[in-house]
């Protein structure tokens, strides 16, 4: 099976055979981007000052060495909770044109929407793999707004095959989590029933 | 004036090597987690839970090859002490241990995690006001300190609740408290999950002891028969679930259930979740009053 690798910046068409549940790879430009970021430009109507339209961003908060004069190293990289933007990311997509938006976990129907519409995709990378992720970060390029923090701050970084990236959102709006929960809720019952029979310890 | 300065560069000493083993916690998982992971990996057919555990290994080598930490994520780190009475640096054990933080924070180095709340700013040094959390027991005629070294990230933390319960609704009531939480919250948090299960009176009683279960080794059991069948009925249940690794599936999604429980209120059960992610980044290490070391969790290992 051939790897398949996107190359920003991407375009609509380079999304059209991709499917929930695939492994896709990612060459390009990746910018960190979490909670305050997403808080500034929806909410607080702050610009971003990096064009993010064809271009990746990533829920994750980097372990990053001060190399000294504006020069930095990616030590520990990994995604974090994407659920925690889903009430602002179906408009930071329509705002800004991102077209591909790792993470950890599920998202829901916003960006399920926002994914349709501007034909975008939510990606899983393996979270806890920070080592792993950080061999493939070739180099950091700009930071921003670091009076967020370490974490916070937007790392522009340039990746090359970052993976193994899995579709969780594709770019018709279909979501492997939210199929996955229906199962995950049936079985929960099922068990839920059976245990209950057996710890009624107060009697 | 000799004993003062004796104790000084005990101060250090101890500070030092507790630096060095935060590190070591953040890059390489105990021995216990490493064990079950591998055995998960081994039972698991589905494509893409293999797919993530050939990853997970990969960057547990590596992060032990470059001494990083294996997860971005070093949370805010909490420590469980249970400090003998005659333990020589216990007045200073508080100040060692927030130091050893810092120390370790800009040595690893590790993520600046601690954020002072309504100021709303990081500190930048990952140390803040109550951060790191520090718990303490005290043990009669000891002059040992037992330290429990645990960093959780944001992921595995935001699953974490409690609530009190009637007496009416059993056990049973525990159950569902516990399930409901696993695929909500539990799916986002990095599965195969360690899962904490704290049963006593109230929400910081049941919490507490939630906690002190993820200290409690994976594939160890309460010593309460009762509490003991309820840990095995919920792991075998959450495992049926089918979580798998990161909530995309797969044959198991627990490394196990661990419960602690202590006595109740006849018209309350307090009860509480804590889940710690596969990343399950714990480490024991007891000193002696010469602060000699020994490290409980990972064999084999020196700072």
């Amino acid at each position: 099976m051939t790897k398949k690798v996107l190359t920003t910046p991407i375009k609509d068409e380079d999304l059209k055979d991709i499917h929930t549940g695939d492994i896709i790879y990612l060459t390009g430009t990746l910018v960190t981007c979490r909670d305050v970021a997403h808080r500034r430009l929806i909410e607080e109507k702050i610009p971003l000052p990096v064009d993010l339209k064809g271009k990746a961003i990533f829920h994750a908060g980097p372990i990053v060495r001060d190399l000294g004069n504006e020069e930095y190293e990616i030590v520990s990289i990994g995604p974090t909770t994407s659920m925690r933007m889903e009430k602002f990311e179906k408009e930071f997509i329509e705002e800004t044109g991102v077209k591909l938006i790792v993470g950890k976990g599920g998202m829901g129907k916003n960006t399920e929407e926002g994914c349709r519409t501007h034909k975008a995709l939510h990606v899983v990378f393996p979270a806890g793999n920070a080592v792993y992720a950080a061999t493939s970060v070739k180099e950091i390029k700009e930071v921003h707004w670091k009076d967020l923090g370490m974490p916070e701050s937007l790392w522009v970084c340039e990746v090359n095959e970052f993976g193994p990236l899995i579709v969780s959102i594709d770019a018709e709006g279909n979501n492997i989590f939210e199929e996955n929960k229906v199962e995950f809720n049936r079985k929960k019952e099922e068990q839920y029933k059976w245990i209950s029979e057996q710890v009624r310890f107060i009697k | 004036m000799n004993v003062t300065l004796d104790k000084i560069q005990q101060k250090e000493k101890m500070t030092d090597l507790m630096s060095k083993f935060i590190s070591l916690v953040s890059y390489k998982l105990p021995d216990d987690v490493e064990g079950k992971l591998k055995e998960l990996s081994e039972e698991e057919d589905n494509r893409l839970a293999k797919t993530i555990y050939k990853t997970m290994f990969e960057n547990q080598k590596l992060a032990y090859e470059l001494k990083r930490p294996s997860c971005q994520d070093t949370g805010v780190l909490q420590f469980f002490v249970k400090c003998g009475q005659n333990f020589p640096l216990i007045g200073q054990l508080d100040s060692i241990l927030k130091d050893s933080v810092y120390t370790s924070t800009q040595q690893t180095p590790l993520r600046h995690n601690s954020v002072e709340t309504f100021d709303e700013y990081n500190t930048g040094k990952n140390i803040g006001d109550g951060a790191p959390s520090i718990f303490w027991e005290i043990e009669e005629d000891s002059d040992k300190v037992e330290i429990y070294t645990y960093m959780a990230g944001g992921g595995c933390t935001l699953p974490g609740v409690a609530t009190v319960l009637m007496p009416g609704e059993g056990y049973e009531g525990v159950v569902k408290f516990v399930l409901d939480r696993m695929t909500s919250y539990g799916i986002n948090a990095c599965p195969p999950l360690l899962v904490g299960v704290g049963v006593g009176t109230s929400v910081e009683t049941a919490a507490m002891n939630s906690k002190k279960a993820l200290m409690r080794p994976v594939g160890s059991r309460n010593e309460n028969e009762n509490a003991a069948k309820m840990e095995k009925l919920l792991e075998d249940g959450i495992n049926a679930i089918g979580l798998g690794p990161q909530g995309l599936k797969g044959s198991k999604s627990v490394m196990g259930v661990n419960v602690v429980n202590t006595a109740r209120h006849p018209s309350t059960i307090g009860v509480a979740v804590n889940t710690g992610c596969w990343s399950h980044r714990r480490g024991k290490i007891t000193f002696d009053r010469n602060l000699n070391y020994e490290i409980n969790t990972h064999e084999g290992v020196t700072l």
